[in-house]
């Protein structure tokens, strides 16, 4: 299914600048409506990726080589901007990555909104070779650019009835009504336990092989949470939500059976129709390897403790 | 049919020279697919993201038409007079065991790396996987006794009652077909299976007819 190009946008919707540079009353305009009034705007000349403040190594790296960046960047899900693979990076202009906004609220003392140049400068960026592993099956290797998400969300002061995070992906159809993808309700809505959400391994990202993320891997500002199936790493994030009730999760509403709320990679546990015993991982060469898939992708030592106890084949 | 020539004017049998030419072009042509793939992979040219999914996609359609193929050489002789056909049919035979081969190779070895514990639970738990299995397994005999010696050795009977194993192939082939688009677009293994029934229901109304 192509995504057509949307018509250009009228000058009265536009946000007015006045508007745009008045803080104190696009804070106040935010009850109303936080992720429409927050919604990037349409693509327009093709925007080049921004330079990062200072980028420091971590840690967090895997034993395995990065996968090649042009195919981390052409290989993508991300249904907003079509559901093949190769649609996310054709259609990136789809939607302008600057200037953007994150609300951040819901059960905290400090909820606010961030432009994107204050969330660059909350902490300092560090880079992380994490594993994605999809539930499709397949997986990369891929040097991220971030700070732990506890680092923002302690600036907001979660209160104790903020069990959850709720993350929300720019509603596509403020942008394109006329030729959204069906197949997920949106905008796309993800999840993750408090905890989940305040562990160091959770990464507020900004970047990949050194650069800005482009468009077509959730620019500006995405999550990145490597021991769950890629799709709970919410990409292009306009509002996060402390909650007190488990949030919907956009995959799991459209098909319970087959995706949960947890989606901790486990495998062990097949999805309905494929098995998740082992993984395409897409790397240098032409075809991808046959790589068997680790429990929590590997992230075992980090973030087993988190599930002590619960029936990670009932809690999926 | 005591006219010697056949349907459009051509001759019932082609001279050594023609049927020479004939055979030979016909062997470009069922290559082609063949060459083509293998010149996509080494140019990573293939016109997909997944380059494993799509050979093994054309492969399995370039068996499933030969198998098609195969099985119309002998209606269409019948209907038309053109015996030479026959001589094209064991070409035609051989190159859908080629990609049926290249089918199953690729699943075995760039999908499945070799892992034969994996595929043995493939074959055993995956319905679609065990029809596909299930096909290439009785095609085996037919392209290890498609040799003149074969057929000598074999003789005309029992070279021929060995050859139906091509009926239960064709069928399971199309199951295979089938199964895999579970839940998708059925519209293409079911015209596959109307064609091989209608294929059947020839030969069988052939028979009986004496």
């Amino acid at each position: 299914m192509l995504i057509k190009r949307p018509p250009k946008i009228q000058p009265s919707e536009i946000t007015p600048q006045a508007l745009a540079r008045d803080r104190r009353r696009f804070l106040a305009a935010l009850a109303v409506s936080p992720a429409l009034s927050l919604a990037p705007t349409a693509g327009a000349a093709a925007t080049p990726v921004a330079a990062l403040p200072a980028v420091s190594p971590s840690d967090y790296r895997v034993d395995a080589p990065p996968t090649p960046k042009k195919k981390a960047q052409t290989y993508n899900n991300f249904y907003e901007l079509g559901p093949q693979k190769e649609e996310p990076a054709e259609n990136a202009g789809l939607y302008e990555s600057r200037p953007w906004r994150l609300a951040i609220e819901g059960e905290c003392a400090k909820p606010a909104v961030f432009e994107l140049d204050d969330l660059l400068a909350l902490a300092p960026l560090e880079e992380r070779i994490y594993r994605l592993r999809c539930v499709e099956a397949w997986s990369m290797v891929i040097p991220w650019i971030g700070y732990p998400l506890s680092k923002l969300l302690a600036k907001v002061e979660p209160t104790a009835s903020a069990k959850f995070a709720q993350f929300l992906t720019f509603d596509p159809e403020t942008l394109f009504p006329d030729d959204v993808n069906s197949s997920l309700p949106w905008p796309y809505s993800e999840g993750l336990r408090i905890d989940e959400a305040m562990h160091p391994l959770s990464l507020l990202t900004f970047g990949m092989y050194g650069e800005a993320l482009p468009n077509q891997n959730g620019a500006p500002v995405r999550l990145v949470v490597p021991w769950k199936y890629g799709f709970k790493s919410a990409k292009a994030l306009v509002v996060i939500r402390l909650t007190k009730e488990e949030p919907p999760t956009a995959w799991n509403q459209a098909q319970p059976r087959e995706y949960g709320f947890y989606s901790n990679v486990n495998p062990e546990r097949p999805h309905p129709r494929w098995s998740q015993a082992s993984e395409k991982a897409i790397g240098e060469s032409y075809f991808p390897t046959r790589r068997e898939t680790e429990k929590f992708n590997g992230y075992g030592d980090e973030v087993a403790g988190l599930y002590a106890g619960m029936d990670l084949n009932e809690r999926f | 049919m005591a006219a010697a020539r056949a349907l459009w004017g051509l001759p019932r049998n082609l001279s050594r020279g023609q049927t020479r030419a004939l055979k030979s072009g016909l062997f470009v042509a069922l290559a082609l697919p063949f060459a083509d793939a293998v010149y996509g992979v080494f140019a990573q040219t293939l016109p997909t993201s997944e380059p494993i999914d799509y050979l093994t996609d054309q492969s399995g359609e370039n068996a499933l038409r030969l198998l098609v193929a195969t099985l119309c050489i002998t209606p269409l002789r019948r209907a038309t007079g053109w015996n030479f056909l026959l001589r094209l049919r064991r070409m035609l035979g051989v190159f859908m065991f080629f990609y049926a081969l290249c089918h199953f190779s690729i699943y075995l070895v760039l999908d499945r790396a070799l892992d034969f514990s994996t595929v043995i639970e493939d074959v055993l738990d995956r319905r679609f996987i065990t029809m596909g299995f299930t096909a290439f397994v009785l095609l085996v005999p037919l392209a290890l006794t498609s040799t003149d010696w074969s057929v000598k050795k074999l003789g005309a009977r029992r070279w021929q009652k060995t050859h139906r194993l091509v009926y239960p192939a064709a069928i399971a082939a199309c199951v295979h077909f089938l199964w895999l688009k579970r839940g998708e677009d059925w519209r293409e293994p079911l015209l596959y299976l109307a064609i091989f029934i209608a294929l059947f229901a020839a030969r069988l109304f052939r028979r009986e007819r004496g």
